[in-house]
Parts: structure tokens; sequence; C-alpha cells
């Protein structure tokens, strides 16, 4: 369509717009605040004057020729019939004026040192840049400002005051903006230098004697429902000026009194400057009739809501979609289960082949209310056809070669899956459509962890690329299968969670099942291949997982108990599926999967294993229940007892403490030392009872829940069924609350272990209540640490994120930023990268068997 | 009497490098002087080397997962 014009911008310079500069642009001069005539059509002259370019379909702009959309608009001026000053301009006209001569117009510098400073700031903007440049400036300027005498005629010089917002004073008479340009254009073109200002600019140019008026096309009417044409509030404010221009032209002419003229030049003054900005804070901002402040070109631009962060740091997309998130372990690794209803609004465009015309044919024939259907076509020079019952007929006819169909999101489609905060790149990743009846997404909880996400109403965003190279950039780059290892730890992010790893764990562990059975449960994971199956009627469950391996896979490593997991050629010889294999982010067994056959294969292997491990489970079945916590009577009482000495131990110091004969530790206060004592009796009881009753509960289905890592740990059994144990605050047992006491409900000074937090109870037993109560404390604090905590951490993150962000290794192994300056000399000190590793370290052994292979 | 810190076991061996090593040194790496990280002048680590401003600073680090590596930092002024 149009010529590609390549060029290098070598600078870009901000100025100011002289007088001349202003009229030479415009393209229409302003005379009337008048918008339309009778008739509705722009009068000549208004501010919605033709020559300012086009807003109507179907007119076209009287300066280019050019139809709406084509046209970029053009600036137009008024003449304005007192000059005004610039409110955003105001500091440095202050500057000017206090630091030049009130007679001379020079600088308030001896002519030595002028040019002693202008050798300095070239000095410093050559070696610390711009920025320093300007501080130097700023700094000579403001020391030179108060001088009482000018050096070059000698005379006296005047305070120079401001009122803000635009008004100066020269002790007591206001200087009116006729006499601040005059004595600006008096300043000579050297001493702007001092200043800063550049040989292009003339000071005088920031006191308006001309108003520059945008285009029509940055502020366009709305023609509302009842034909009505509703403005912009920029042409509101512009009506003002124009207005009160005339009005103040016409006074002038007919010679009215100084009052009224200074009046209207006043008016004059503020309606200027509330175009520029609306919100200077001594002024009132001008309104709407309906008390609505007027939005102008500083709003436009400022705040959130402005024109930069609003429209160019952050932009919206369309072929977007975010919605709740729900867990299907049922779909592959690497899919996203799309509501139905979402995918007949997210279209994929399709270009029209001989070889494809058919089956886009058949999409067009569904429309958009019927899935899988199409919703637009797009022809070959680019116009957009909407598919609609009246003219499916006429786009099936002349559907061909070269067209674009938008079809609905079909199952195998890309798309990019997302979960803010994006912390890290496995925060967003690509996925294979699957649409499903529903209105979540559904995702398969093995990904979770990666997009740090849950189902307790988390949302996600979904975002569908729309052409081949996206498709194909988001399918190889970002597939949920290439992202399995994490550059973070060289080990694999997903793995199996929960139920699955429990299933896993108890198949190879302990189950033996009938033949039929381990078929049954194979088949229901995605294997239709059981020749790996032993030729036996009685199959053991490490049979039956061995089959999901590769057949060639050798592995050695240990399970979460610290014995050893051995798979030999694809048999799983000894050993049991844990945590510690199947976990995300722990074991090598994946790590190793995925060096040898590939991210496709890995992301398959797990899928089946996670989907074996649900369905032994949902089979065998598995609860858990209350006797799950149940002790036997001598184990009870085992633990009390122990409790019971642990307690009489730590009261025992506490009668040595009160009667002087406790022997203060090295380097603590006796108070301490009793603390210390304490707390080490105490611990250690509990430490010694939790072990007892993890041994007595071994075989509950809880303590498998733990001893497989898929949930919980040995303290928490320990609590639900022994003790809770001594609560604490910032390292401290619990000693504050009333004068001397935790509650009113002890006595004073009580430092024994039930008054400070000593919670001997377990959870099943049941808590007394001050025992509920200092379990409350601590869990309390835990809360207020975590919401404490998590924006502080976050905020780091992201500064350390920003900066960091354009450091890269180069093939040296330097790492660079965008600059070239050098951060490392070697990346990492070893120049490793680590989704390359196992676990941070290379496994040089490993590779020699791989290589040498055979013997040891 | 001072201490002398370089004999800390947290500093790390600095040294200076000469004119042939540091032409030598900045080819290889394909950069000018002002691409290196710096180090002030009166850094107390590199007082007794006698730096001027633009030589550059070889330090011998121990690393946890490399044995020894070696950085180099540019004087500068303060």
């Amino acid at each position: 369509m149009d010529r590609q014009v390549h060029k290098k911008i070598s600078h870009i310079d901000f100025g100011v717009f002289s007088p001349k500069q202003i009229m030479d642009l415009a393209s229409a001069k302003i005379v009337t605040p008048e918008l339309y005539d009778r008739e509705g059509y722009s009068v000549d002259g208004g501010l919605m004057d033709i020559r300012l370019g086009v807003i109507d379909p179907g007119l076209r702009c009287k300066t280019c020729g050019q139809k709406l959309k084509e046209c970029p608009g053009h600036f137009g001026y008024i003449e304005l019939a007192r000059p005004t000053i610039h409110i955003k301009f105001v500091r440095q006209i202050l500057d000017l004026l206090k630091s030049t001569c009130k007679y001379c117009a020079r600088v308030l510098i001896p002519e030595n040192n002028i040019k002693r400073y202008l050798g300095v700031f070239e000095k410093v903007g050559a070696e610390e840049g711009f920025e320093a440049r300007r501080r130097k400036i700023k700094e000579v300027v403001s020391k030179y400002k108060l001088k009482e005498k000018c050096p070059h005629c000698d005379k006296k010089q005047e305070k120079i005051k401001l009122d803000k917002p635009y008004n100066y004073y020269e002790t007591e008479i206001r200087l009116s903006p006729i006499e601040v340009r005059a004595r600006l254009e008096k300043i000579e073109e050297e001493d702007l230098a001092i200043f800063g200002y550049s040989k292009s600019f003339r000071p005088e140019w920031m006191i308006l004697t001309v108003l520059q008026i945008p285009p029509v096309t940055m502020r366009p009417s709305i023609t509302l429902e009842s034909g009505e044409r509703s403005e912009d509030d920029l042409t509101h404010k512009l009506g003002d000026i124009v207005r009160i221009n005339q009005r103040l032209f016409e006074n002038i002419n007919a010679g009215a009194p100084e009052v009224i003229i200074e009046d209207l030049w006043d008016l004059l003054q503020y309606h200027v400057t509330t175009f520029f900005d609306n919100a200077v804070s001594q002024l009132p901002p001008a309104r709407h009739r309906g008390g609505q402040v007027l939005k102008t070109l500083a709003a436009r631009i400022k705040s959130k809501e402005g024109r930069l962060r609003h429209n160019l740091a952050g932009k919206r997309t369309d072929f977007s979609a975010r919605t709740v998130i729900s867990p299907d372990p049922f779909i592959d690794l690497n899919e996203v289960g799309v509501p139905k209803s979402m995918s007949m609004n997210l279209t994929v465009p399709e270009r029209v082949t001989v070889w494809n015309i058919e089956y886009l044919k058949r999409f067009v024939q569904n429309g958009p209310k019927k899935y899988p259907g199409a919703n637009y076509i797009v022809k070959p020079d680019g116009k957009r056809k909407s598919i609609t019952a009246e003219t499916q007929e006429e786009i099936l006819e002349e559907l061909e070669e070269g067209y674009m169909v938008e079809r609905h999101l079909i199952d195998g489609d890309i798309a990019l899956f997302n979960r803010q905060p994006s912390l890290h790149r496995m925060s967003m990743m690509c996925h294979l459509v699957k649409v499903l009846p529903g209105k979540t997404f559904r995702l398969n909880p093995a990904v979770c962890n990666p997009y740090n996400a849950d189902f307790d109403g988390d949302e996600m965003n979904l975002h569908v690329p729309q052409n081949e190279e996206a498709r194909a950039e988001a399918r190889i780059l970002m597939l949920v299968d290439t992202q399995i290892i994490s550059p973070r730890y060289g080990l694999s992010v997903v793995g199996c969670i929960q139920d699955a790893i429990t299933g896993n764990y108890l198949l190879t562990k302990e189950l033996v099942l009938k033949r039929s059975e381990a078929i049954d449960l194979l088949y229901s994971c995605g294997v239709d291949d059981f020749s790996g199956l032993p030729n036996k009627e009685k199959i053991d469950g490490k049979e039956v997982f061995s089959v999901l391996l590769p057949k060639d896979f050798s592995y050695v490593g240990k399970d979460k108990s610290g014995n050893d997991v051995k798979i030999v050629n694809g048999q799983l010889k000894s050993g049991y599926m844990d945590k510690a294999n199947l976990g995300q982010e722990s074991g090598l067994m994946l790590r190793n999967v995925y060096e040898k056959y590939g991210p496709a294969y890995t992301a398959d292997l797990l899928g089946k294993i996670s989907k074996l491990g649900i369905a032994v489970l949902a089979r065998r079945g598995f609860s858990i229940g209350i006797s799950d916590m149940d002790l036997p009577l001598e184990t009870k009482n085992e633990i009390k007892d122990i409790i019971q000495k642990s307690e009489d131990e730590a009261n025992h110091f506490i009668d040595n403490f009160n009667s002087g004969k406790l022997e203060s530790l090295p380097g603590r206060s006796l108070d301490e030392t009793l603390e210390v004592s304490i707390l080490g009796a105490l611990n250690r009881a509990r430490n010694k009872a939790g072990d007892i009753a993890m041994k007595q509960v071994q075989n509950s289905a809880a303590t498998t829940l733990v001893r497989c890592g898929a949930r919980g740990n040995p303290l928490n059994i320990a609590q639900m069924t022994a003790i809770v144990g001594q609560q604490a605050l910032r390292g401290k047992r619990i000693d504050h609350g009333f004068t001397g006491r935790t509650l009113s409900y002890f006595s004073k000074n009580d430092l024994s272990p039930k008054a400070r937090g000593f919670v001997k109870n377990n959870f099943k037993s049941g808590l007394t209540p001050s025992e509920f109560f200092f379990g409350a404390m601590t869990g309390r604090d835990a809360l207020m640490d975590t919401a404490l905590r998590t924006p502080k951490s976050g905020y780091l993150y992201r500064r350390l994120s920003n900066a960091m962000q354009d450091l890269k290794i180069d093939y040296d192994d330097t790492v660079r930023d965008a600059s070239g300056k050098i951060i490392q000399f070697s990346y990492g000190e070893d120049c490793l990268d680590v989704s390359k590793t196992k676990n941070g370290v290379i496994d040089v052994t490993g590779i020699i068997h791989d290589v040498v292979g055979g013997g040891k | 009497m001072t201490l002398d810190i370089n004999k800390h076991h947290l500093i790390p061996k600095h040294s200076k490098l000469s004119d042939a090593e540091k032409g030598k040194f900045l080819d290889s790496y394909k950069i000018d002087i002002k691409s290196l990280p710096k180090i002030l002048i009166e850094d107390p680590a590199i007082v007794n080397l006698k730096p001027t401003a633009g030589d550059v600073i070889k330090i011998e680090r121990e690393s946890k997962t490399a044995g020894i590596t070696i950085y180099y930092r540019a004087v500068i002024n303060g």
C-alpha cells in the first residue's frame, strides 16, 4: 500500500513557536466565536472552520483535500488583542526579569564572569550530561537573581515579585504583560545562553500575542441522538477566548475607558490560562454550565487517565478474554479450556486457499450464531464484511482465494494464557485451546505452580494471536512443554500434586492388581498399548507404573524418606514414587526425562502419570477422619508423662530462679537464662511427644499424605494428635497483655509454662480458653506479618526487575546493559545457563556414564 | 599503626593492570574504559596501589560456584 521510508531520527528539538511561525503554520485565522450557521455548516473563520480539518464523514478537507481519517488536521491561529502570559512559562519569565537589568537589559553578571560560566556549562554538559548542565545553570542563575546593582550600567535594580498565578510586581507596581514583553525583547542573544536558552529562541515568545488553535481533529464534536451537536471542552474554551478577544478589540477601537479594557484583558488572560491548564491552584477552574470542570490541554496529558499513562504506556488489546479459572485434571497439561460462549467471540483469521475453501465455507455457513462458525470475512482490499443471515448467501458466493475468514476459536488453536502478577516468564505461556461448556477457563492443576494460581476465585487472561508468525512464535517459544524446566533452579516447575502424588505412592508401594484392573487403569489415563505389562494375572503396582516409562529410561535417585529409587530400562525396580520424584520443583526424574526425550514427551508423560495417580486413588478410595488421630492409651499416657516431666523441669527452673539458685548461662542475664532454659525444656518435650505420636499413627491415611509429601508435615500431625506446643511471639514466650501477666486469669508474675503460652493439649482433645487465646495471638501475628510483607517484597521485586530488564548475555559471556556497559565479566561467575543444568549443577558423572555407557 | 584491610579475609585481592595488560584487556572485550564498572580512586582497598584515574583494577574474588573469578573495575575520580 504505502512505500516504507527508512529514516533515522537524529534528534528532537523541543521549543516555543514564534508568532511568525504560528501564523505561517496556520491554515486559517479565527475571528468569530460562532461555530455553525443556520444551515448547520461551519462558519468560515469560526472555530470549526473546515480549513482546520474534517471530522464529518464524506467531507473533504479544504486545506489538504483528504477525507476523514486521512487528513491529520491543520492548525489555525487567533490574534490576541493584548499580549497574555503563557501560564506554563511563568517561572522562566520571572527568572529572566529578576536576573536582567531594568534599564540596559543585560544579565546581572559581570562581563568576564559570563564567559567563564559559559565555559563551565559546556564542560559540565560534556562530562556529566544534560541534567547536570541544567542543575549548574539553575545554580548560577539563582546566585545572581538578587543583585542590587547592574554591573554593566551601574543602575539600581528593583525587586521583582510574582503574584501567583501570573502577575508580576516591581516594588508594588504591576508590570503589564506588554511591559514584561518589552523587557524580554531587549535581552541580548549572548546573555540568553547563560540561562541555557538556544540561539534560535526569543524569550518574548513566552508571552503570547497570537494563539495557536488546535485542529478540529483533536477536539471533535459529537452528534447526539437528537441531532444536536455537542462540542469538545477545548472548543468551548477556545470559544470563550475568541469571544472575549473580540470584545476587547471592539472596546479598544471604541476608545473605552482603561478600567474596562483592563478588566477584559484580565478575563482574556484567565481564559488563555485555563485553556492550557485548568488546575492552576490560585484560579477557580473553568466549568461547564452544569458545574462540571472543563478538561483542557494539561488534563489531557497528565495523571493516570492522561495520554501518557493511559494511552501510551498502557494499551488494551482485542482478541483477549478474562474469567475465573477452575481445575480440570482430564485436559492435557498444555491445554486450556475455553468457554464456548467466549470461543464464538474470539476469532482467528484464516486465509482462503484452493485447499481449504470448502473447509472455511463450512464456518461461513454456520454464521456467527452457530458454533463453529465465523463472524467476519475480510476482502483482499481490506474491507470487512459482517456475516449475518442476510449477507451469508452472498458471501458464500463471492468467497475466493485471498479472502480471510474470521472463524470461531476451535480445538487446537493457539492462545497465550497469563496470570498477574507476571513475575517470571512462566507467568505467560502458550496453551492449546479446548472449547468446553461452562463459563470458566479450565486448566490442568499441575500448571498452577508456574502461574502461582489457585481456584479460590482467581481470574486469568487469554490472548489469541492473529497471524501465522505470532502463532509460530508462541508455539515454539512459549508452549507449556517448553517451559517445564525453570531457568531459576534447573528443575521441573510442574509436577504431580496432592491426589496424583498420593495415588502413585500407593500404587508403587502396596497395590497388587488383577490384570483386568491394571488394563482398565492404564486405559483411563490414555495408554492403549499394554504390551509393557508382564504376562501374568497378578500385577504389581510398580509394573503398572513402569508401563508409562520409556523403555530405555534408567534412573537412580532417592525418595522422600531417603530410600533408593531405581529405574532400570523403563522398569521401576525399587523405591516408591512420591513428591521427591514426581513433585513440582523437586527431583531429577522429570528433569532427566526432559533432557533425554524432549519437551513434548515430558509433558505427555507427566499428564499420564498425573492421571494414573488420580485414577488409582479414585478406584482404591482414600479418606481421612478424626480416628486417624487416635492414639492407644499407653501412648497417650507416655506423652502425658513427657509433658508433665518437662513442666516440672520448667517449674524447677522457676523455683531456682525465685530462690536465687539459678546460675546464669555465659553471656546472658538471669532472666534470659530462665527463659532459654524453660523454652528449651518445653520444646524438647514437644519434639519427643511428636515423634512418639508420629510412630503410633503409622498407617493412617493422614500419615500417608504426610509421608508421600502430598500435603502436610509431621508437625501438623503432632499438633493434632499429641501436643500443640509453646506459642511464641518474636521468638519469645508470650509475655505481654496486662501488667505482669498475660491474662487476668493468671496471677501476677506467674512464669509457669501455662501462663506464658504453653499449649499442652492437642487439637483433637481441644484447647482450654487461655490456650486458645494464646493460639489466636500467634495466629494474628502471623497474619499481620504476611499481610505487611507481601506488598513490600512485591515492590522490591518490581524495582529489581526494572533495574535489570535490559541486561543481556553477550557471546563472550559478559553481561552488558543496553548501552554496552559491562555488568559482569562472566555470567553468574560460572557462565552456566541454569535451565540447562540439573538443579544448578552439571552432572559430570552422569554425562560420562551416558557417553561411555555401561560400567560404573 | 593502621590496619591493612587487604589482609582481611573478606577483601579480595586487588591489583593494577600495567598499560600493556590494560590495552590487551580492553581489546579482548572490545570495549573502552567507560563501559567498565567503576571504583573510586580513594577506595581503601586500592589506595596502596597508587592508582590514577583511568587505571584498570583487577579483582580476584573467591566464588562459591566457580572457584576464583576475575572482575575488573576502572578507577575514577570522586
